[in-house]
């Protein structure tokens, strides 16, 4: 698959989350209108469940990256420091070598080197790099890492992951209130069960029962599809990112040295965790192969990375 | 009956005609798009030097020849006409820049200094910025020449007189060779 496929993939897979977001907001809406509301001939809590999940969904296409920016407390680089100046100046080459605006730029302070991009389309990106990361690589390597960034930009991976931590972050919002709520509606029901209780019939059960299933599955399922999103895209946005500077092995040497810093970057939260160039959470399941670890690792294995990149250098 | 279908393959030689001129068109000024990049690049550079050689000229009073050199190169390029003389006097800058920062290296207080440290690194950024500029141009215009060459794009590129695009390329055949290291410099 090539960059410009990719590009329209992501696109196409951006819709098809906010469809999934919508529909299960409305299904959860259908539940609660069925268990406590009025029934389905006055779906208020469906029409608002709705409504909250476009407003929801629109806002986060629109801030989203600003509020995944903000909880990585980033802030604007300095640039009368040398080294971030040098950082800027790496930004703007690699987006010249894209032929793309210069997205803008912010610095964590972290020691942990990382780097992650965001923003809904080349535009409106930013790439955030960690006081970690400046201190730790030389010149091409940062400018390896930053033409990274810019492939995930590039072909809209960063809209997709945008799109996908809105829908994670709501579900499991969501899903924490709709916990909450059944259950204290069901100790309340205890209290006063003389009155009500006929509303059930077996039809009833089955649309409950979906929707708790729904209700419990749902952080699990839309964590683990953050993952696999994730997980595949690295690869190209190292083959194309080395396309950019046509230096694979900088960034196999960036690799290299972010991999000897095993701690976490702390902070940076498990939401954006798949936006990162090396998984911020410093476990070692990252490190290792096989299927339980291809399932739940954010990132691929990064010495998988590093040989790709090697075998690019010298097939030329 | 004959005649609809006739009419049908008219129309959609017509539609094909229509896409891929533009398709050319659009390549073309891509191209041009890119062509200007580096026009913008390379003025970058033109603007930062005499900024460097000021800064420099109260340490270096020694090396006046090679701070000459580099503002007579720089003036050479900023006239440079076309765009096979504009490589050759650019590439030329580029030479004298590396002169001059080769001898920067035997003043140890120059090295030091802040701000010979950052025209450093904006020097060294704008030389990337024009190496991308041009890789981006030459993918772009690469492009551009293979659709003017493959079947069936050819033979509109032909009927409408498009041209192939110029690439850029190492000027100087020594740039070509692995540099040699001096190991008795000291």
């Amino acid at each position: 698959m090539n960059i410009y496929e990719q590009k329209k993939a992501n696109i196409r897979s951006s819709w098809a989350i906010i469809a999934i977001f919508v529909l299960f907001f409305i299904f959860i809406g259908l539940g609660i209108d069925r268990y406590y509301g009025a029934g389905f001939n006055m779906p208020v809590y469906t029409v608002m469940a709705f409504l909250v999940a476009v407003i929801s969904g629109y806002a986060g296409y629109r801030n989203g990256d600003r509020l995944v920016l903000y909880s990585t407390h980033a802030r604007q680089l300095d640039l009368n420091d040398p080294r971030q100046k040098q950082w800027q100046n790496i930004v703007e080459e690699v987006s010249i070598a894209a032929g793309l605006p210069t997205p803008k730029t912010y610095l964590i302070d972290d020691p942990d080197p990382n780097a992650f991009a965001t923003g809904r389309d080349p535009e409106h990106a930013s790439i955030a790099v960690t006081q970690g990361l400046l201190g730790a690589l030389n010149r091409d390597e940062l400018q390896a890492v930053a033409a990274h960034e810019m492939s995930h930009v590039r072909n809209f991976d960063t809209r997709l992951m945008l799109m996908v931590a809105v829908l994670v972050g709501s579900i499991a919002l969501l899903s924490d209130w709709a916990a909450r709520m059944l259950f204290y509606r069901r100790t309340g029901r205890r209290s006063s069960s003389s009155g009500g209780g006929s509303s059930g019939g077996g039809a009833a059960l089955i649309i409950i029962g979906i929707w708790l299933i729904a209700v419990i599955l749902a952080p699990i399922l839309s964590q683990l599809m953050a993952m696999f999103v994730s997980r595949r895209r690295e690869y190209l946005a190292d083959a194309s990112g080395a396309e950019l500077t046509r230096n694979p092995l900088a960034l196999a040497g960036a690799l290299e040295k972010i991999s000897s810093y095993t701690g976490p970057t702390r902070s940076i939260n498990q939401g954006t965790a798949h936006l990162c160039i090396e998984d911020p959470k410093g476990n070692s399941i990252n490190l290792k192969e096989g299927r339980l670890a291809d399932l739940f690792a954010t990132h691929p294995p990064i010495n998988k990375r590093i040989e790709i990149l090697k075998q690019m250098a010298y097939a030329r | 009956m004959v005649m609809w279908i006739i009419i049908g393959i008219a129309a959609a030689v017509v539609l094909w005609i229509i896409a891929s001129y533009n398709s050319l068109v659009s390549l073309k000024n891509q191209a041009l798009n890119g062509w200007k990049q580096i026009d913008v690049q390379l003025k970058r550079r033109h603007d930062l030097i005499p900024n460097l050689v000021e800064t420099v000229k109260g340490v270096m009073k020694f090396e006046q020849s090679t701070l000459t050199q580099v503002i007579e190169a720089r003036n050479k390029a900023i006239s440079a006409q076309g765009i096979a003389q504009k490589a050759v006097q650019e590439n030329a800058l580029t030479g004298a820049l590396r002169q001059l920062f080769a001898l920067v290296e035997n003043y140890p207080n120059l090295k030091s200094n802040e701000n010979v440290g950052k025209l450093q690194e904006e020097l060294s950024s704008t030389e990337n910025r024009i190496g991308f500029a041009r890789q981006f141009y030459n993918d772009i215009a690469t492009k551009f020449n293979i659709a003017q060459q493959t079947f069936p794009s050819n033979i509109i590129a032909g009927m409408f007189g498009f041209k192939p695009s110029e690439l850029f390329g190492i000027a100087d055949a020594s740039e070509r060779e692995v540099p040699k290291v001096d190991l008795n410099l000291k």
